[in-house]
């Protein structure tokens, strides 16, 4: 369950940021979270209405927006899609898979007050 | 109460030796070395922030200032506006495993970040490699579990220097818990040190610590598949150590698939199979080991030195 200190980490964001630009009230949060990204989306929502009870972020929407992953197949010479880590390349079958994207976790933006 | 970057159980985690009800500013995190004694970037940039309060972009993640009124997809709101701010959720630690990855650079000490799921012979992995290479090499420990310190005093039983965290609820050694450690152990310049993270083949993954290696210990008492059913773990791995191999008469493990399942998530990965108890295999890990550390410390001024002294301590 380390979506429960990804959570904290995004409250200690959202409180640095209510100083920095100066609001009181988070109503939605946007994340952007890789398909790749070593979290579940549905952990993750149930950490943050935990952690972000009796804070400026209670009650907030949170909102994921995946994104889906992007590899590189050395044989193919080209950009393929997986949809996880341990699948081959859908067109040659090989492993030798470079992940470039669709690893991310980040907060993209806010919606405050 | 110990304070974490990344939240992971706020106050429960325990370091020992470490003031217990202190204050800490992330602002001001220094491991006494000049090179992190500034703070991170992004942090300043946010202090900063707080005096311009327009427009203010800092370097790397992006952060926009007085966007204004909501936009389009939020209609109607009167009060509310949007903020875009781009940040990576493990920004914090991220920034404190660069501090202690520029510190041990600095001192020349090899770190490495050990993974696996509770049971797979971490410990007796450590103790045996301790006992075999201490008149080689200086080597220190940074235990992590949630609880207990069993595994500091079986590493201080032969001989060498460990200190432990306890991280309480927390599943995993964030990079400002070892940050602390660092500062308490004060690991010897040109040594290696040895970060055994929480038993658990999911959530360590993830975070960054400053190592140099992260390595993973699988014990084939576990089954060939988990590095199809944990892929995070084996992904994020520089080395596979196999342990446990004086089993394999006794169980059904086939070695080399479990070798191609890792090998499908981590194509590079390279894997020693071997037996801390028996002793099988050691003599592959330990040579890793001096070569992994002679390569790190090429080009740093350690390495003059040691070239005078006959024993490379």
């Amino acid at each position: 369950m380390h979506e429960m200190s990804l959570c904290e980490s995004i409250l200690r964001t959202l409180e640095e940021q209510a100083l920095a630009q100066r609001y009181k009230r988070v109503k939605t949060v946007w994340l952007e979270i890789g398909q790749l990204a070593c979290v579940e989306p549905s952990a993750l929502a149930f950490s943050y209405e935990v952690v972000t009870r009796g804070t400026l972020a209670d009650g907030s929407r949170l909102e994921i927006v995946p994104v889906a992953a992007s590899t590189w197949c050395m044989q193919c010479s080209a950009e393929v899609r997986i949809d996880a880590l341990a699948q081959p390349c859908p067109h040659c079958g090989s492993y030798q898979l470079q992940v470039t994207g669709g690893d991310q976790m980040r907060i993209k933006e806010l919606e405050v007050e | 109460m110990m304070c974490t970057v990344c939240g992971c159980a706020d106050g429960e985690g325990r370091i020992e030796g470490h003031a217990a009800g202190h204050e800490h500013d992330p602002h001001h995190h220094d491991h006494g070395n000049d090179a992190s004694s500034s703070p991170p970037a992004e942090d300043a940039a946010i202090r900063d922030a707080t005096h311009r309060h327009d427009h203010v972009h800092a370097d790397g993640d992006h952060v926009h200032y007085g966007r204004g009124p909501a936009r389009a997809h939020a209609p109607g709101l009167s009060q509310a506006r949007m903020v875009q701010i781009e940040q990576d959720i493990l920004g914090k630690n991220d920034q404190y495993a660069a501090a202690n990855r520029r510190l041990l650079v600095q001192q020349g000490v090899l770190t490495l970040n050990l993974l696996s799921s509770p049971g797979s012979g971490k410990t007796s992995l450590l103790t045996r490699t301790l006992h075999d290479l201490q008149h080689e090499l200086t080597m220190t420990v940074i235990e992590g579990d949630q609880e207990t310190s069993n595994d500091a005093a079986r590493i201080r039983a032969t001989g060498a220097r460990a200190i432990q965290i306890n991280t309480g609820k927390g599943c995993h050694l964030d990079a400002h818990q070892v940050g602390h450690a660092i500062d308490q152990l004060q690991p010897e310049p040109g040594s290696v040190l040895f970060i055994e993270n929480v038993g658990n083949l999911v959530c360590p993954a993830a975070f960054d610590l400053g190592e140099a290696c992260k390595v993973a210990v699988l014990s084939i008492t576990e089954g060939e598949d988990k590095p199809l059913k944990y892929p995070d773990m084996f992904r994020a791995a520089d080395l596979l150590l196999l342990n446990k191999i004086d089993l394999l008469p006794h169980l059904r493990f086939d070695v080399e698939r479990c070798v191609d399942y890792a090998r499908r998530v981590n194509p590079g990965l390279q894997v020693f199979e071997l037996s801390a108890i028996s002793g099988e295999g050691l003599n592959d890990w330990y040579a890793w080991l001096r070569a992994t550390r002679a390569a790190r410390l090429v080009g740093h001024p350690l390495m003059h030195e040691m070239a005078e002294t006959p024993d490379g301590r």
